[in-house]
C-alpha cells in the first residue's frame, strides 16, 4: 500500500533524514519513532503529499487520511457538522461510526470551541473515520488524549487494519499494539554538510 | 466543493466579522464624503460612480486575508490539500464564497447609497449592473494574492500592494461605465471589458493560486 525507497527529506532548507526505506501492506501499522526535531512530521508531510521529498521515491494511494498537529476543527461549527463536512468532502462513510468510535455522542451538538483539548483531538481522530481512506497517516495522534481515549484510538486503529486498511504512526508513548512494526528513524539521520554546522563553524 | 462554499457562507454570517465588516465600511466612506465635500449636489453626481466604486472595491479589500488565512492557522488548508477535492476547487469554493459575502451585498447597496451622493435611479442600475460584473474580478484575484501571500506574518500589508495595481482595470472600467450612464451615452463597451476581466480571472487564477497555495503549503 506505501512503499518509501532512498526517501530524503529537508525542513527550511536542511536534510533530516536521508536514505529511509520502508514498505506497509494493507493490514499493517508502522509506528516511526525518534527523537524532537529529527524529521518526523516532514517525513509524514511528504508521504501525505504536502512536501516534496528532496530525493527518492513514494508510492502511496492517491488520497491519504493525514492528521497533523492542528485538528483543522471550527469552532463555530458543531461537532457533528464539522464532522459531517469531512464525510462530504471525502465522500466517506456516515459520521454516525465516527460518533460511535470516540464516543461523542453525547458531544454532537456543542460547538467544537467550547470543547476541552482532548475532546477536540478525539474529534480529529474520527475526521480520519469519515474520510474512506485506506492508509492512514497520522503525527502524534494521542497528544492530550487521556488512558480511557488512548484506549479507544486503539481500538479504532485495529478496527482500520482489520478491514484492510493501513496506518503510519509517530508517537512517543507506547500504543501498546499487538500488530505494530517498529521504525527508529535515528539510524536515517542526515549526515554531511547541514546547515547549522556550517553556521556553528564560521562562529568559531 | 459545493459543500466547501457551503461551508464558508455559513462561517462567514456566523462569525459576523466578514459578512457585515465589508458593507459596514462601504455605508461609513460613502455617508462620509458628502460631509466632507460640502452640500454642492452637482459636484456630488459628478464624483458618485467613482466614489462608490472605490469605496466598494476598499471594502472588498478588508477581508481578503481572511480567505485563506483562517483555514491555514487552524490546520483546515492542509486536510483540504490532502483531501480527493483539487485546491483549484477549494480557490474556487472559497473565492466564490467571498463574492456572494461580500461582493453580492455591496453591488445590491451600493445604488441605495448612491441616493446620498445624488445618483438617479437610472444611473443607480446602471451601477449595480456594473458592480455585479465587476465585482467577482475583485474576489478572485483577492483570493489570489491571499493565496500567494499564504504563511507571511501580517501578510495583510504586502496582499494589498500585490492585489491593487491588479483592481486598477476593473476599476476604470466600473467607474466609466457608471460615468457614462450618468452623461447618458453608450455604456456597452465599459460593462463588457468589466465582465471580460471577471471572466478572465475566472478562467486564468484557478491554476495560478492552485500552485501558489502547494507552494506555500510546504
Amino acid at each position: 500500500m506505501l512503499h518509501v525507497s532512498n526517501l530524503s527529506v529537508a525542513r527550511g532548507g536542511m536534510t533530516l533524514l536521508s536514505g529511509v526505506d520502508f514498505a506497509l501492506n494493507a493490514g499493517q501499522i508502522l509506528v516511526l519513532r525518534g527523537a524532537n526535531g529529527l524529521g518526523k512530521t516532514s517525513l509524514l508531510r511528504c508521504i501525505a503529499g504536502l512536501q516534496n521529498p528532496v530525493e527518492g521515491q513514494i508510492t502511496a494511494p492517491e488520497t491519504v487520511a493525514y492528521s497533523g498537529h492542528a485538528d483543522g476543527l471550527k469552532g463555530q461549527m458543531t461537532v457533528l457538522e464539522n464532522l459531517a463536512f469531512w464525510a462530504l468532502i471525502y465522500r466517506g462513510p456516515s459520521p454516525n461510526v465516527a460518533l460511535d468510535a470516540y464516543d461523542l455522542h453525547r458531544l454532537a451538538d456543542r460547538a467544537a470551541a467550547n470543547l476541552s483539548a482532548g475532546q477536540k483531538r478525539r474529534l480529529g481522530l474520527a475526521r480520519m473515520q469519515v474520510s474512506g481512506c485506506g492508509l492512514w497517516v497520522m503525527d502524534e495522534p494521542t497528544v492530550s488524549l487521556d488512558a480511557h481515549n488512548v484506549a479507544l484510538f486503539r481500538a479504532a486503529l485495529n478496527q482500520h487494519v482489520q478491514n484492510g486498511g493501513a496506518a503510519v504512526i509517530t508517537t512517543h508513548i507506547d500504543l501498546e499494539l499487538a500488530s505494530a512494526q517498529l521504525l527508529d528513524l535515528t539510524r536515517f539521520k542526515a549526515r554531511g554538510p547541514a546547515g547549522s554546522s556550517a553556521f556553528a563553524e564560521a562562529l568559531e | 466543493m459545493i459543500q466547501l462554499f457551503l461551508r464558508d457562507i455559513g462561517l462567514s454570517v456566523r462569525s459576523g466579522g466578514g459578512f457585515g465588516l465589508a458593507l459596514i465600511f462601504f455605508l461609513i466612506v460613502v455617508t462620509l464624503i458628502p460631509f466632507a465635500l460640502g452640500p454642492d449636489q452637482a459636484a456630488l453626481a459628478v464624483i458618485a460612480p467613482g466614489v462608490l466604486w472605490l469605496g466598494a472595491l476598499l471594502a472588498c479589500l478588508l477581508s481578503l486575508d481572511r480567505i485563506f488565512g483562517l483555514d491555514f492557522e487552524d490546520g483546515t488548508l492542509d486536510l483540504l490539500a490532502t483531501s480527493p477535492l483539487p485546491l483549484e476547487s477549494v480557490y474556487m469554493a472559497k473565492a466564490s464564497a467571498h463574492w456572494l459575502t461580500t461582493g453580492l451585498p455591496l453591488s445590491l447597496a451600493a445604488p441605495v447609497l448612491g441616493v446620498l451622493l445624488n445618483l438617479d435611479y437610472e444611473t443607480g442600475k446602471i451601477l449595480c449592473l456594473s458592480l455585479l460584473l465587476g465585482t467577482p474580478a475583485l474576489s478572485l484575484i483577492g483570493a489570489f494574492g491571499a493565496s500567494l501571500t499564504l504563511g507571511v506574518k501580517r501578510g495583510g500589508l504586502l496582499l494589498s500592494l500585490l492585489v491593487l495595481p491588479l483592481y486598477v482595470p476593473s476599476l476604470i472600467f466600473g467607474a466609466q461605465a457608471v460615468r457614462l450612464a450618468e452623461q447618458a451615452l453608450d455604456y456597452d463597451v465599459a460593462l463588457v471589458l468589466l465582465s471580460a476581466i471577471s471572466l478572465g480571472a475566472a478562467a486564468i487564477l484557478p491554476f495560478a493560486s492552485g500552485a501558489a497555495l502547494r507552494i506555500n503549503l510546504r
